[in-house]
């Protein structure tokens, strides 16, 4: 004897009548559009990357891997890229780059502004934190097949699914970051007649900039997490190599693949963990700039304004 | 001289049912009584008073009193459940949320007792804060932070961070924000109880010298009864929410309200409240040539004085003792010893705002002081025994009856 003795739910049912007969056929365009920004800063991206020579792609990353995570990180730069462009992936490493890079901008773009509101008023975290919560769950294998329903095959339906996979952490320490800035210092901007959106850019946000900048990070190894799952609905680059090496049994081809992620995942991670720390360097001259750019990065770390708190 | 800030009849409960807690205040329950029945917290209860403009008003009381909430709610950081605040003419208690944003860019500002500044924004910033908020341009805003960063005496820390600075620094820096676009009303609340007693006590004077030339309204927040009497014009005592006295330093270490106040009061350092004005009494004197050692002998009795001043014209010529006086008009036998062969003429002096800590030594030389004004006339005497009566006027009531209700009969109030 079990429950569905007495009654079959056909939950599968109601979802493919839901997705098939109600959204595929009234949203289609709708969702359509929703690629086109998409598309545009893809596409950018990947031209302009395509376009710059490598060796200056190689110059730049390392010179931010020198300034933000130290010399050691600037050598390993270097010889990574080399590295992945002696092994031939050069092409597909910079079509994962932009698709990253683009992933990562319309996280920000959806993430802070909602992880902005949620701070702000407790009734929207309530709505917002189940969401996070189920889309942090659920298997993104899950989400592929709709998404290719309503979006079709290709790099933009990879960028959505790695958008709504690596979405949460960038709102919930948005949230937190705000949620967790100093009560005294809200009275005190209050007290001298701060509208609510000068606190907000005055106060609120350069305070939890450091927790937002981590959360950024999260949310950019996340979306390196998904580049081979994303490749399974068309999505190009380095999760094709990895992918078509899988189908044909390559164990060289695929490992090969495997190793551009990492490198790629090394480099931008470090490189973001070292903005998080350094953003507290406030209002900096340009003079500045230039000398803490030649300046080993453990002595600009030494002014922590958030160790006040 | 007008009053800047009035308020009234203010009441603030914590809590989803401040009605019931109100009633139940009205039938005279205590705070811990409603909190228990009802779980509301009495905030503040039944606050009236009015602050002129230029005074500094002190509200002292231990913590959880309800100071804080008093402080804040005079520029609606918190809204109280009923009664009237009013700036000028404006009731902060229900004004709109733009007239009060109004009202707190250009009429009131806030100092913090963990300084609250803005970590990521430099000395300078800091202080131009309140400016930018206004809309001030940046070049003026500069100009404006940097003359308040001076009154304080940072100009050079300008460009350096809030953790760069010491604890009193950064307290001060916390005033220049305050002063920097020019509020006529400055709340304090425990701005140096963060602070060390030394350097709190610099604060305590630089505060004081500041005001000499700004005239703010300071209302002040302190549970430190020594900075209250210093600092404070007026002073009220809160407890549960309620002022159980409000008056000047002299009033209340003078004349405790009740028990609660005059146990704050017990061990005060007198000598710094009163002054040698209030001690000091009409001076009665002898003149130099017109008068005889005799004659002051003969005055000295008459009062029960055990010397007197003497003067030549309107000038102080010096004083003479009982005991020199009495000797030398024995000796000679006669009647007309002159004043001048027992004058002494280094006699002690103060001014009429002297405190008493600083009289000690003058009274221990066993001659009556002389308090003269800024012309050096002599306008009152100080018995040296009097000074010491009054810094330990405990003595008398506590030996024969150690109960601590004996401290406010009237009997031992002294003379002002
Ligand atoms: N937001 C609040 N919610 C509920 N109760 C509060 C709130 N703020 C203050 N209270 C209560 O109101 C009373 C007065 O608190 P307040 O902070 O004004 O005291 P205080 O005199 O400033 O004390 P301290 O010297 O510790 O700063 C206390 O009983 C406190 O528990
Ligand atoms: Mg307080």
């Amino acid at each position: 004897m079990s429950p569905s003795d007495l009654l079959i739910i056909p939950f599968d049912d109601w979802v493919n009548t839901l997705v098939r007969d109600w959204l595929v056929p009234n949203f289609r365009p709708f969702f359509r559009a929703l690629q086109v920004p998409i598309t545009l800063v893809l596409n950018g991206l990947d031209d302009f990357l395509a376009f710059v020579p490598m060796l200056v792609v190689t110059a730049v990353l390392a010179l931010l891997a020198w300034k933000y995570a130290g010399r050691g990180m600037a050598i390993f730069t270097v010889i990574g890229l080399f590295f992945i462009d002696m092994i031939g992936l050069w092409p597909e490493t910079m079509t994962t780059l932009s698709m990253i890079i683009t992933s990562v901008i319309f996280c920000a773009v959806i993430g802070i502004p909602v992880g902005i509101l949620a701070a702000r008023s407790d009734l929207m975290w309530k709505i917002v934190r189940p969401i996070l919560d189920i889309m942090q769950t659920i298997p993104s294998f899950v989400y592929l097949v709709p998404i290719v329903m309503l979006f079709g095959v290709g790099m933009a339906p990879g960028i959505i699914a790695t958008i709504i996979f690596a979405l949460p952490p960038i709102i919930r320490l948005t949230n937190l970051g705000i949620r967790n800035v100093r009560e005294d210092l809200i009275e005190a901007a209050e007290s001298f007649g701060s509208t609510g959106w000068q606190m907000l850019v005055e106060v609120q946000f350069p305070l939890a900039l450091r927790t937002i900048m981590a959360g950024l990070n999260q949310t950019l190894m996340l979306a390196l997490s998904m580049v081979v799952i994303a490749a399974l609905i068309g999505a190009g680059g380095l999760g094709l190599v990895v992918n078509t090496g899988l189908g044909r049994l390559d164990v060289g081809g695929a490992t090969a693949g495997g190793v551009g992620i990492v490198i790629l995942a090394i480099i931008l991670d470090r490189i973001t963990q070292g903005l998080g720390t350094q953003n507290q360097v406030q209002t900096v001259s340009l003079r500045e700039t230039l000398v803490s750019l030649f300046r080993p990065r453990g002595k600009i770390a030494t002014t922590e304004p958030g160790k006040a708190g | 001289m007008p009053a800047k800030l009035r308020v009234k009849d203010v009441y603030k409960i914590f809590g989803d049912a401040p009605d019931k807690a109100l009633d139940l205040l009205a039938k005279g329950e205590t705070k811990e009584a409603i909190f228990e029945s009802t779980g509301q917290t009495i905030g503040v209860q039944d606050a009236n008073f009015e602050v002129e403009e230029g005074q500094i008003f002190v509200v002292m009381g231990l913590s959880g009193s309800g100071k804080s909430t008093l402080v804040r709610m005079l520029n609606g950081l918190i809204r109280p459940s009923s009664g009237q605040i009013l700036i000028d003419n404006d009731d902060v208690a229900s004004c709109s949320a733009d007239k009060l944003r109004d009202i707190r860019r250009s009429k009131i500002a806030m100092v913090f007792q963990h300084f609250a500044l803005f970590p990521h924004r430099t000395i300078l910033e800091n202080a131009a804060y309140g400016l930018k908020i206004k809309g001030v341009g940046a070049t003026e805003r500069r100009k404006r932070a940097m003359e308040a960063l001076e009154q304080v005496g940072l100009g050079a820390w300008a460009e350096s961070l809030p953790s760069e600075l010491s604890g009193g620094m950064q307290q001060r820096v916390g005033l220049a924000r305050g002063l920097a676009t020019e509020p006529q009303i400055l709340l304090m609340d425990e701005p140096f109880g963060a602070l060390d007693p030394l350097i709190r006590k610099g604060m305590q004077e630089e505060l004081l010298a500041l005001q000499k030339s700004l005239k703010k309204t300071i209302i002040f927040i302190t549970h430190d009864l020594n900075e209250a009497l210093m600092l404070g014009d007026r002073i009220a005592i809160m407890k549960d929410g309620r002022f159980v006295q409000v008056g000047t330093a002299q009033e209340i270490v003078s004349t405790p309200a009740d028990d609660y106040v005059a146990a704050f009061v017990a061990d005060i350092d007198r000598g710094r409240v009163f002054t040698a004005e209030s001690v000091a009494t009409e001076p009665s004197v002898v003149d130099l040539d017109a008068d005889t050692a005799g004659d002051a002998v003969k005055a000295m009795e008459d009062q029960n004085l055990n010397a007197l001043y003497v003067m030549d014209g309107q000038e102080i010529a010096g004083v003479v003792t009982y005991q020199q006086a009495a000797a030398a008009d024995r000796e000679s036998g006669a009647d007309d010893v002159p004043l001048k062969d027992v004058l002494i003429t280094d006699y002690p002096s103060a001014d009429a705002d002297t405190q008493l800590a600083d009289l000690y030594e003058r009274a221990s030389t066993g001659l009556p002081i002389a308090v003269t004004d800024t012309d050096n006339r002599l306008i009152g005497v100080v018995e040296p025994e009097k000074v010491f009566a009054q810094l330990s006027s405990e003595t008398p009531t506590e030996a024969p009856q150690p109960e601590p209700d004996t401290v406010s009969e009237p009997d031992r109030q002294p003379a002002l």
